[in-house]
């Protein structure tokens, strides 16, 4: 059994993984909305902090040192 | 000048002072103190003043609290979980994603919502048993976020979203990345040892891969040649068809044959490459739609009031929220401030001022007193009124037009495009070239004549010409999108270079509905008086003294001693021992003594008195957009223009000297008659565009070749049409059609450049030599080239034009 066959089965195979996940992420919509998660993920770490602190200028600076 | 914190308007009204922040009114207060006392002030930080002053909205949603309407709005409920989708026009920024994902910091019943900004959309699931759908709404309005829900939401179809495109691209593009790696190694290694006893798994390995694309990718070019062979029409996709079809049976029979290693990669690149032209060209404006009709600005339901008899007497009054749709003539409805007026009926009680923006582009409310009948489709500024229904609203004056056979979504689209017209004489060409070589090929060395015919068809496919056109407009679409004119499909840029005669509406289009400038006649006030006059006016609520008030805007205003409006005529002020009215005609010279007789009646006049005497008027006319005269001299040069309004002839003088005199002027043009003249033109074999802006134009905008909706608010309004453009680039509709003609030009060059490639490529086919490596070097190398050429041309002259 020549190792070439078994080279060539994998290569085949980690593509078609691949090209499976992107089938998957299209029918999951992830192309449907390229614009919003961008700005979304920014969001994430300083909700926590606003919410311990009040008034504007303190929580401006609180989050830069928080980060 | 101090500046809201909340929204960013200047506070030149009312200033508040709050926390050490100032407001310009207690809406946007209100908003500040919901978000501070919900620690949400995290809003503030994230963009400068964000917010969006809420408006009022009292009463405007009740008709949620009918749950049989409430229910058609919902995209999922099962027991305790509900799922809504809003369209909220005024998100616009990251802080708006951000309040809006967390909402349910502001009511816990919201379990989780999603923001797709493009498309200005709102997700929210929620929990059915804690909050209700209108508290819901009413919770988004308190903080800005006025949800639009319109007629259109309760009759809408689920649509699934087509995504098969983005599919078949890659698989293509999948299978071609593939098959690259496994033809490289015959490309450069010849009668190698161990490539001689693999290449045969290599090539049947390439099939497979190669299969999907045939069956799956390409399957659009069969399909529509197909479609055109048996309506007898040679289009673009015939000779795709062919070439992709020959390129893999051949290249079949030479794996199986052990003649070669066929043409695999080429034609998974080949149909992966139009696949990229067909994905480039198509630019969508996810948050603006092309197809809207009346359904969309109608309010779902109205009030309607039904008496129940007691005792014989009709007396007690029910309100009750209705669906529209199940409105039937004679019923009695009931019109809020801001609502819209979804049938045509008669004024029974109250005044109306029905502002018919939407319907004709006119700014100035009309006044409407009780017994008139008023037509769908105004909305109602002021107070309260009551109407009878005479119209359901299917078979008002309006909505008829929908009934017309152009809003049938089924006609059938005739334009020929550019390609198209080429490739009719393109596949005959070379389907004759095909057939002479291959009978000179059979005399001459027969064996190679199958060879030479099959190479002829696949150097042939017009894998170049096909790419210049979606490559160059899709361009030329993104052009126009960044300067604010949003175009359908690309189809419209090319039709856009065949007109020859652009019909404009006048209110609206031609007019700005934003400013409306005023003219004094009559004699001069002194200080003392027009401080009087200004008091009076500020004390008023009546649209038209709002917008003359906010005209003459001064500062130095007397505190009135005494005010009196009188509904639907007019105001009275008083102050110190001067005397000021104000109103309508009738109104103010009722009591004045001058002559009344050489004064005209004019609706959207204002007449002024002091102490009795006759003073003067005010009239309010609308603007033209700037620049007006350039566009239309400009334009003069290359079309016929012609202007058609639904007002009467008042302004044709002004409008015949303002404008270019080949100009045509027609008045008094109803909307069906709009759509017919715009249909006796293209009888007379012209290629019309349809400049306007309202419900009025719609018939008209839909009957001509390329419709165009002129609109100050992008999100806010527009009828179905081809493109929408922002009002304020009104003045480079000169350079943009310019642009559609170069557009056309590029793609020629383009043609001509690709004939050239085929010229090539036939040369290698009838000697015979076509070979799969010259192949893989030729047919990616021409569609590459051709694709930066148009590209580069294409920016070059839209930066030079726009």
């Amino acid at each position: 059994m020549s190792i070439i066959y078994m080279l060539l089965a994998i290569s085949v195979i980690v593509a078609l993984v691949f090209f499976a996940a992107f089938v998957l992420s299209v029918k999951k919509g992830q192309y449907d909305d390229v614009y919003t998660p961008s700005v979304r993920m920014l969001f994430e770490d300083e909700v926590k902090t606003t919410s311990t602190k009040k008034g504007d200028q303190q929580t401006k600076k609180s989050t830069i040192i928080n980060d | 000048m101090e500046v809201c914190f909340h929204c960013g308007d200047h506070c030149d009204k009312v200033l508040i002072n709050h926390q050490q922040k100032t407001f310009c009114c207690h809406g946007c207060k209100t908003v500040f103190d919901i978000l501070n006392d919900n620690d949400l002030t995290f809003y503030y930080d994230l963009e400068q003043t964000p917010g969006i002053t809420p408006k009022r909205f009292e009463g405007k949603f009740d008709f949620l609290e009918n749950e049989a309407i409430a229910n058609k709005l919902l995209s999922f409920n099962e027991q305790d979980i509900q799922v809504v989708q809003f369209t909220i026009p005024s998100i616009h920024c990251s802080s708006c994603i951000w309040i809006l994902e967390n909402l349910n910091k502001l009511n816990s019943a919201v379990k989780t919502t999603q923001v797709n900004f493009p498309k200005k959309t709102l997700r929210i699931t929620f929990n059915s048993q804690e909050i209700n759908l209108y508290n819901l709404v009413q919770l988004l309005c308190r903080i800005g976020y006025e949800p639009m829900i319109s007629l259109e939401d309760s009759d809408k179809k689920k649509t699934a979203i087509d995504r098969s495109l983005i599919y078949k691209l890659g698989v293509a593009g999948f299978a071609f990345g593939n098959i690259m790696f496994l033809s490289f190694p015959e490309y450069f290694e010849v009668n190698e040892f161990w490539l001689e006893r693999y290449k045969h798994v290599f090539r049947w390995l390439m099939f497979v891969f190669a299969l999907p694309v045939v069956v799956y990718s390409a399957q659009d070019y069969f399909i529509s040649a197909f479609k055109g062979l048996r309506s007898k029409i040679l289009n673009i996709d015939v000779p795709i068809a062919i070439g992709i079809a020959v390129l893999f049976i051949r290249s079949t029979i030479e794996v199986y044959m052990d003649w070669g290693t066929g043409f695999f990669d080429s034609m998974a690149g080949l149909v992966f490459f139009l696949l990229l032209g067909k994905f480039f060209q198509q630019k969508t404006y996810s948050f603006l739609s092309f197809e809207r009709d009346y359904k969309s600005y109608f309010p779902i339901a109205v009030t309607k009031l039904s008496s129940t008899k007691i005792n014989g007497h009709p007396s007690i009054k029910k309100e009750e929220q209705t669906h529209v749709n199940e409105l039937n003539k004679g019923d009695r409805i009931l019109i809020r401030n801001g609502e819209l007026i979804p049938v045509d009926a008669i004024l029974t009680k109250g005044t109306a001022y029905i502002d018919y923006s939407f319907v004709t582009g006119e700014a100035v409310p009309i006044f409407k007193k009780s017994g008139d009948q008023i037509f769908a489709g105004g909305r109602q500024e002021g107070s309260v009124i009551e109407l009878e229904v005479i119209n359901s609203v299917k078979q008002s004056y309006l909505t008829q037009l929908w009934s017309n056979k152009v809003f049938d979504s089924n006609r059938q689209n005739t334009f020929q495009t550019l390609t198209d017209k080429i490739s009719k004489h393109f596949t005959i060409t070379i389907l004759s070239i095909a057939l002479v070589t291959t009978i000179f090929w059979l005399f001459y060395d027969p064996s190679l004549a199958l060879n030479v015919f099959t190479a002829v068809l696949i150097v042939a496919c017009p894998c170049a010409i096909a790419l210049a056109a979606p490559f160059t407009l899709g361009n030329l679409l993104r052009i126009y999108g960044r300067n604010k004119l949003y175009l359908k499909n690309s189809e419209v840029i090319e039709q856009m270079a065949q007109i020859d005669t652009i019909v404009f509406d006048k209110t609206g289009t031609l007019t700005t509905n934003e400013k409306s400038t005023i003219s004094y006649t009559g004699d001069g006030l002194n200080t003392k008086e027009s401080s009087l006059l200004k008091a009076t006016l500020q004390a008023s609520n009546h649209p038209l003294s709002r917008t003359l008030y906010t005209i003459l805007k001064e500062n130095d205003i007397c505190t009135l001693d005494d005010f009196e409006e009188e509904i639907g005529k007019g105001i009275v002020g008083k102050w110190e021992d001067r005397k000021v009215k104000i109103g309508s005609h009738d109104f103010v010279m009722a009591t004045s003594n001058s002559s009344t007789d050489v004064l005209e009646k004019e609706n959207t006049s204002v007449y002024i008195s002091v102490d009795d005497a006759y003073r003067g008027k005010f009239i309010l006319t609308n603007e033209y957009r700037s620049g007006i005269e350039d566009v239309f001299n400009a334009l003069s040069q290359d079309y016929q223009l012609i202007i058609l309004s639904g007002d009467n002839e008042g302004e044709k003088e002004y409008l015949s000297r303002l404008l270019p005199p080949n100009t045509q002027l027609l008045f008094d043009q109803k909307p069906e008659d709009k759509l017919h003249f715009i249909k006796s033109l293209q009888e007379e074999n012209k290629n019309v565009m349809m400049v306007g802006d309202g419900l009025n134009d719609s018939g008209a905008l839909a009957q001509s070749d390329v419709g165009i909706a002129i609109s100050e608010n992008i999100n806010v309004f527009s009828p179905a049409c081809d493109g929408i453009l922002d009002a304020e680039r009104f003045k480079s509709l000169v350079n943009m059609m310019r642009l559609s003609k170069k557009g056309i030009q590029i793609i020629k060059y383009a043609f001509i450049f690709s004939l050239l490639y085929n010229l090539i490529g036939l040369g290698f086919a009838v000697t015979g030599y076509l070979t799969p490596i010259v192949a893989a070097i030729l047919m990616p190398l021409s569609s590459i080239s051709i694709v930066i050429f148009v590209t580069l041309t294409s920016h070059y002259q839209g930066n030079k034009l726009l």
